[in-house]
């Protein structure tokens, strides 16, 4: 099973690359952020809340000034000049740089320290007093949501958006859609299942902490500013809007980043703040984060609390489905806050064909901020949806998997297909899809060893969960949705970029306006062009993530490089191809349609005795004496990859579980996974971004809970009370997949970096209830601690049955 | 205070605060960026380098407690020269993504098979248990410890996943 | 983070240690610095002077000695988890140690310095109380022992005196068999103790005779639970018996709610750790 590259429709791209990026990480050499030095470099640290909600009396950094090595401390006086955060969806409360006459979460920074070293920063910080008069913080979703109190007194509600969602752009098609869900309700012959269930916030913790060096050099007018970003361009026209810079004064650079998971796709505070710092003392200013920094001030994840209904009849039909549910946005909004849970709504229905009926309130509450993490939105639509099919299996009494097959939109609808908002989807097969997971792990089979398990008296579960998601943005229309990155002065949104340069001795330079941070793209690239132009990936080196030198690009995220910047540089290598075949016919005395690309080198199509190498070719690019009667000297070509529509990957996943019903601790024994991302340019890559996410998905179902206290105050601030799922905590996976490329990008290649999240979280809490159900449990909130298991049996026990 | 210790076969004297963590000797008095800091509470293992021939995680180690120390960081496995299986396992078998941990991850299974010549996937990962990753999912950490423990008992490591999905 | 700053002695000796101690307010004993270096990365600790007695000989070994076995102050955690002398005379405490933290902590943390710190949930703490372990303490003014039972006093607090250092845990070579269960934070045996439970039960004549059980995690410090004993000492320890006395765990603790358990939950752990511990205790005892 699996396997399946090569069967690409409009690729042969497909092998086993070992990575470019590797030999300097697994030596050391690699450089992230924190390892720069640079001459007369400063350190900042911050002086962070306490407190959720309170009023700052006053500020007193004389003690943090007397100290030796401490060069500054700034307020919010300081920099109210240069406005609040920039924020590319710019609804609700906007971050100041620095806290005002008031904070509003835990963590809030409200002075920066700039000193000679990180520890000397850290005594200054800690050596300024800030009098604090505490106030009444909104920290439940619910309370939040009624306005009992408000968060910002000078907002009227703390709803900063409340939206419905059904089919798109149409006022009656939604009415319509709730009437047709009602009258289902209605009748005899169906059966409704309601359930509350919290997608709880997660802190999204990248091994490295974000970092930022910012350096402004006086004599030339510029920024240079290296950080920990998947969004460097985004980040300098930020800190050049900021400024009131051009963009050719900052050059942003991310080197090595170490993961981010959605977690810095923001421009943040801190890196405006060194830049201003950097500007004030003349030197560069450092910034790293400590991990506690981490917890309390990058974005966080999830945070809704919502209820799943589903309508259908015994057999399995459903009739419709609905969601009505409280999104937390925290006290501020940055980037892409407000638009997380529309991203939800998207894949509302999953891959099912029934009415679907989407009501959504995000408010603010008195905690940081969320935004994108892993999935954003995605995860959060695809747990409640597939909670409440396998709730509604259960109560009717159907196998979990015939009902999603009973409601999948089907194979045939493709192309043409859409999704319940009417938005256009590429292709699909969720039918086929499915039947190759069932079919791989002996479905029936598997059912029968759980139940002899559970004959021998053990707590057994069999979990099973189907997803489609969107990713790889594009369309560039989204952009008048609302989508726009104008705000970090990048007005062409979801477009890609990829530029190709022959080197005077026939090696490649691409560089691509991606962001990664650990997917690899130095490879994946490398295969790309290597495919088009029959140069050797060792000889192709793809550099990204310098905003001097690399094209516009918006960064990565959203499981979009590869299908749109991946796609771009195809081009920009079908455009040098087009070139260097007219240069070989030239040196060949061919004709160039005749030309074909190979072993490093291009020939006559039959006649592969006779080749000219890449050094050739290059070569004669470089001197445009030589070149014949209207070419333009050189060989390198950019291009912008436009995309039509997103992409759509789906697939199946399933989990077995044994819960020790004694102390409710949960054993993941197995994790099979079924995933369907189109076309695999890397397999061994692919492969690695599912596992990454599984353990994403898996983390929230067992083990990440970044849910505040009632209080406010946060008591998540290192892996202690945060526990990360470590090696010995999950088992080996074992992956498939299926291969149904899309035809919106000439790679066939829709995304797999977020699939793995947004398939797993649910699939192990279904599995876990299906333990649990003899005992009568139908529903656990994650993550799925023992402690939560445990007092869930008790519960169920209690009440004799349904909970 | 004054510190003397031997840091990848070389002598290393310096001056440092009597706070001065270990890591930060390394990153920043010796420039052995190498191994990073990813928390502050001895829990990441990115730190994680070898001191007088054990693992130990080198943010929670003061400099001055490693005075006369014999320390090995990532850049000491293999120099300039060929790479240590460990680092070969992960290149061979994905074991890293942003490479954050990756550094701490191999010195702990350097560590974990001068102990275990043959460990189990079990005994791999409990082995592993004190280094975060956020990326692999540790899969293919397994993965690459797996073939590192063969290629050093000079057996013929297990083939790739990849391979055998594609036949 | 990073700790604030602070004074570095590392005296070459214990006499010289303890005399530092006796002339030194704020002084603060370093050994592997596990439990002491992240409080005070995390600045909620700091003290004017640390005295690491890292360099100090002769404390680093796990001896025989006659009636018990001495463990010394630098003693890795990861030595008495492997040591054969502990694994004869004192297996809870190999199994504790051998959950304690992961492979970087137990190379580097020691024995000692885990039960001086008396961490709420850690691992040794009650596996010293159930084996009825020796502490003795070494200060300017000589050298005292106190009984594990004597030794924890309240929340990271133990009987150790301003001055006083840690220098030796006796285990008694007293037969029968021992065992240490928990449920960590993370499931298993991972991470601290959401509960823990450690037993040593010695048998004659086909009964119990005697034994100690303590626990972990549940309340302000180890806790030796005296009930359990009273109600297995004489049965014959079948799995009814010790479920029986196992309901009695929480006689006279106090069970304290954390981020990782409820007092009814912890409640009801510390029964069934108590549970396990015994019936793997019993069955070593056989």
């Amino acid at each position: 099973m699996g396997g399946g590259f090569g069967v690409s429709t409009t690729s042969v791209l497909g092998g086993v690359v070992k990575r470019r990026e590797d030999p300097a990480l697994i030596r050391g050499t690699g450089l992230y952020v924190d390892d720069l030095q640079l001459p007369g470099m400063l350190h900042a640290a911050f002086v962070r809340s306490p407190y959720a909600h309170a009023s700052i009396e006053s500020i007193d950094a004389s003690e943090a000034l007397a100290m030796e090595g401490v060069r500054a401390v700034y307020t919010a006086a300081d920099v109210e000049h240069l406005g609040d955060l920039v924020t590319q969806v710019a609804v609700g409360k906007l971050r100041p740089l620095l806290a005002g006459n008031q904070v509003n979460h835990v963590g809030e920074a409200v002075a920066m320290v700039v000193a000679d070293s990180r520890y000397g920063a850290r005594d200054g910080a800690d050596a300024v007093d800030v009098d604090y008069e505490p106030l009444d913080p909104v920290i439940d979703l619910k309370e939040a949501a009624s306005d009992a109190a408000l968060v910002h007194e000078d907002m009227a509600s703390n709803v900063l958006l409340a939206w419905e969602g059904g089919p798109w752009g149409d006022e009656e098609g939604i009415a319509g859609t709730k009437e047709t869900i009602a009258a289902a309700k209605e009748r005899e012959d169906t059966v409704t299942v309601s359930m509350e269930m919290v997608n709880q916030r997660l802190l999204p913790m990248p091994m490295e902490p974000r970092a930022v060096v910012a350096d402004w050099n006086q004599g030339y007018g510029r920024f240079t500013v290296h950080s920990s970003t998947q969004i460097p361009h985004a980040l300098a026209g930020g800190i050049a809007g900021t400024f009131g810079l051009s963009l050719t004064d900052v050059r942003c650079i991310a080197p090595e980043v170490g993961g981010g998971f959605g977690c810095k796709l923001n421009v943040y505070n801190d890196e405006i703040l060194v830049c201003f710092a950097s500007q004030q003392l003349g030197s560069p200013v450092k910034f790293t984060e400590t991990r506690r920094d981490a917890a309390g001030s990058t974005i966080h994840g999830r945070g809704w609390v919502a209820t799943a209904t589903v309508t259908g009849t015994r057999d399995g039909k459903v009739l419709g489905y609905e969601l009505d549910g409280i999104a937390d946005m925290g006290a501020y909004s940055q980037n892409f806050t407000v638009a997380i849970p529309f991203l939800g709504l998207f894949v509302g229905a999953g891959q099912y064909s029934f009415p679907t009926y989407w009501r959504m309130a995000c408010v603010h509450t008195h905690t940081m901020t969320t935004d994108a993490y892993r999935g954003a939105g995605r995860p959060e639509a695809a747990y409640y949806l597939e909670r409440a099919i396998d709730a509604f299996a259960r109560e009717i009494g159907v196998d979990p998997s015939e009902v999603r097959r009973k409601n999948y939109i089907p194979a045939s609808e493709f192309p043409g297909a859409a999704t319940h908002i009417g938005f256009p989807m590429d292709t699909g097969d969720y039918e086929n899809n499915l039947d190759a997971l069932l079919e791989t792990v002996g479905y029936e089979n598997l059912k029968a060893e759980r139940d002899q398990m559970r004959a021998d008296g053990r707590l057994v579960g069999l979990g099973l969960a189907t997803y489609v998601e969107v990713c790889g943005f594009g369309p560039s229309a989204l952009v008048d949705l609302g989508f726009s990155w104008a705000a970090y002065k990048i007005p062409s949104g979801f477009n890609g970029s990829g530029l190709v340069r022959i080197q005077a001795d026939g090696t490649a330079s691409v560089i691509i306006g991606t962001g990664p941070s650990g997917q690899g793209h130095q490879t994946t690239w490398a295969q790309i062009v290597s495919q088009q132009l029959g140069i050797p990936v060792e000889n192709i080196r793809v550099t990204h993530g310098d905003t001097a030198e690399s094209p516009l690009g918006i960064g990565t995220f959203g499981s979009r490089s590869a299908a749109v910047d991946g796609s771009a540089t195809y081009e920009a290598a079908n455009k040098v191809a087009a070139k260097a075949a007219k240069l070989a016919a030239h040196l060949l005395e061919a004709s160039s349609e005749d030309i074909v690309f190979a072993d490093g080198g291009a020939h006559v199509a039959g006649s592969p005795d006779q080749t000219v190498s890449w050094s050739d070719i290059a070569t004669l690019a470089y001197q445009p004496h030589r070149l014949p009667e209207g070419m333009e000297g050189g060989l390198e070509a950019h291009a912008v990859f436009s995309p039509g529509n997103a992409t759509w990957p789906f697939g199946s996943h399933l989990a077995l579980v044994e819960v020790d019903g004694d102390t409710g601790d949960v054993k993941l024994l197995r994790y099979v996974a079924m995933d369907d991302c189109g076309n695999v340019i890397n397999p061994m890559i692919v492969d690695g971004q599912i596992h990454g996410g599984l353990a994403q998905g898996i983390g929230q179902a067992m083990f990440e809970d970044g849910d505040y206290e009632s209080d406010g105050n946060l008591l998540k601030w290192s892996f202690v009370e945060y526990p990360l799922p470590t090696s010995a905590d999950l088992p080996s996976f074992e992956l498939h997949r299926t291969v149904t490329p899309t035809d919106i990008n000439p790679l066939g290649v829709k995304g797999i970096g977020e699939a793995g999240t947004i398939g797993s979280a649910q699939t192990v809490v279904n599995a876990v209830v299906d333990a649990l159900a003899p005992l009568g449990v139908t529903h656990v909130d994650m993550p799925l601690r023992p402690k939560r298991v445990w007092e869930a049996i008790q519960a169920a026990q209690t009440n004799g049955s349904v909970s | 205070m004054h510190v003397s210790l031997t840091v990848n076969g070389q002598r290393a004297v310096t001056d440092v605060e009597p706070r001065t963590l270990l890591v930060h000797l390394l990153r920043e008095e010796l420039g052995l960026t190498g191994t990073h800091v990813g928390c502050d509470t001895s829990y990441c293992g990115a730190c994680t380098v070898i001191v007088n021939g054990n693992t130990v995680k080198s943010c929670t180690m003061l400099a001055v407690q490693a005075q006369g120390a014999e320390v090995t960081t990532i850049e000491g496995l293999a120099g300039n020269g060929d790479l240590h299986p460990v680092q070969e396992g992960f290149w061979e078998r994905h074991g890293l993504q942003c490479g954050f941990c990756t550094p701490g991850m191999i010195m702990s299974a350097v560590g974990l098979l001068s102990d275990n010549e043959s460990p189990t996937e079990n005994e791999i990962r409990h082995g592993l248990e004190g280094n975060l990753c956020r990326c692999t999912g540790y899969h293919n950490i397994v993965r690459a410890v797996e073939y590192a423990a063969a290629k050093m008992r000079g057996d013929e490591p297990p083939p790739p996943e990849w391979e055998e999905d594609s036949a | 983070m990073y700790p604030r700053s602070f004074e570095y002695v590392s005296p070459g000796s214990l006499d010289e240690a303890t005399s530092i101690l006796a002339s030194t307010d704020g002084a603060k004993v370093l050994a592997g610095g596990m439990s002491l270096l992240p409080i005070m990365k995390l600045r909620l600790f700091s003290p004017d002077v640390l005295v690491d007695i890292g360099r100090i000989p002769g404390l680093s070994s796990i001896q025989d000695q006659g009636d018990h076995v001495g463990v010394g102050a630098l003693v890795r955690h990861a030595d008495t988890a492997s040591d054969p002398l502990i694994a004869e005379h004192a297996a809870a405490l190999a199994t504790a140690a051998s959950w304690t933290g992961d492979v970087q902590v137990r190379n580097q943390g020691t024995t000692c310095g885990s039960i001086a710190h008396a961490d709420i949930a850690a691992d040794q703490p009650a596996a010293a109380l159930a084996l009825g372990a020796t502490m003795v303490a070494a200060s300017a003014n000589g050298t005292r022992e106190i009984a594990a039972s004597d030794f924890f006093v309240d929340t990271l607090t133990t009987a150790l005196e301003p001055g006083e250092i840690l220098t030796e845990i006796r285990l008694p070579k007293q037969g029968g068999g021992s065992a240490y269960e928990k449920l960590g934070r993370r499931g298993g045996h991972t991470d601290y103790a959401v509960a823990g439970a450690s037993a040593w039960v010695d048998l004659a004549d086909g009964a119990v005779c005697c034994g100690r059980v303590a626990l972990t995690g549940v309340g302000p410090m180890p806790t030796l639970a005296e009930g359990v004993m009273e109600s297995l000492i004489g049965t014959d320890g079948s799995d009814a018996a010790v479920a029986a006395a196992s309901d009695r765990a929480l006689e006279g603790v106090t069970v304290l709610e954390d981020l990782f358990g409820t007092v009814e939950y912890k409640s009801h752990l510390a029964k069934v750790m108590t549970r396990r511990a015994l019936q793997q205790a019993i069955a070593a005892a056989m």
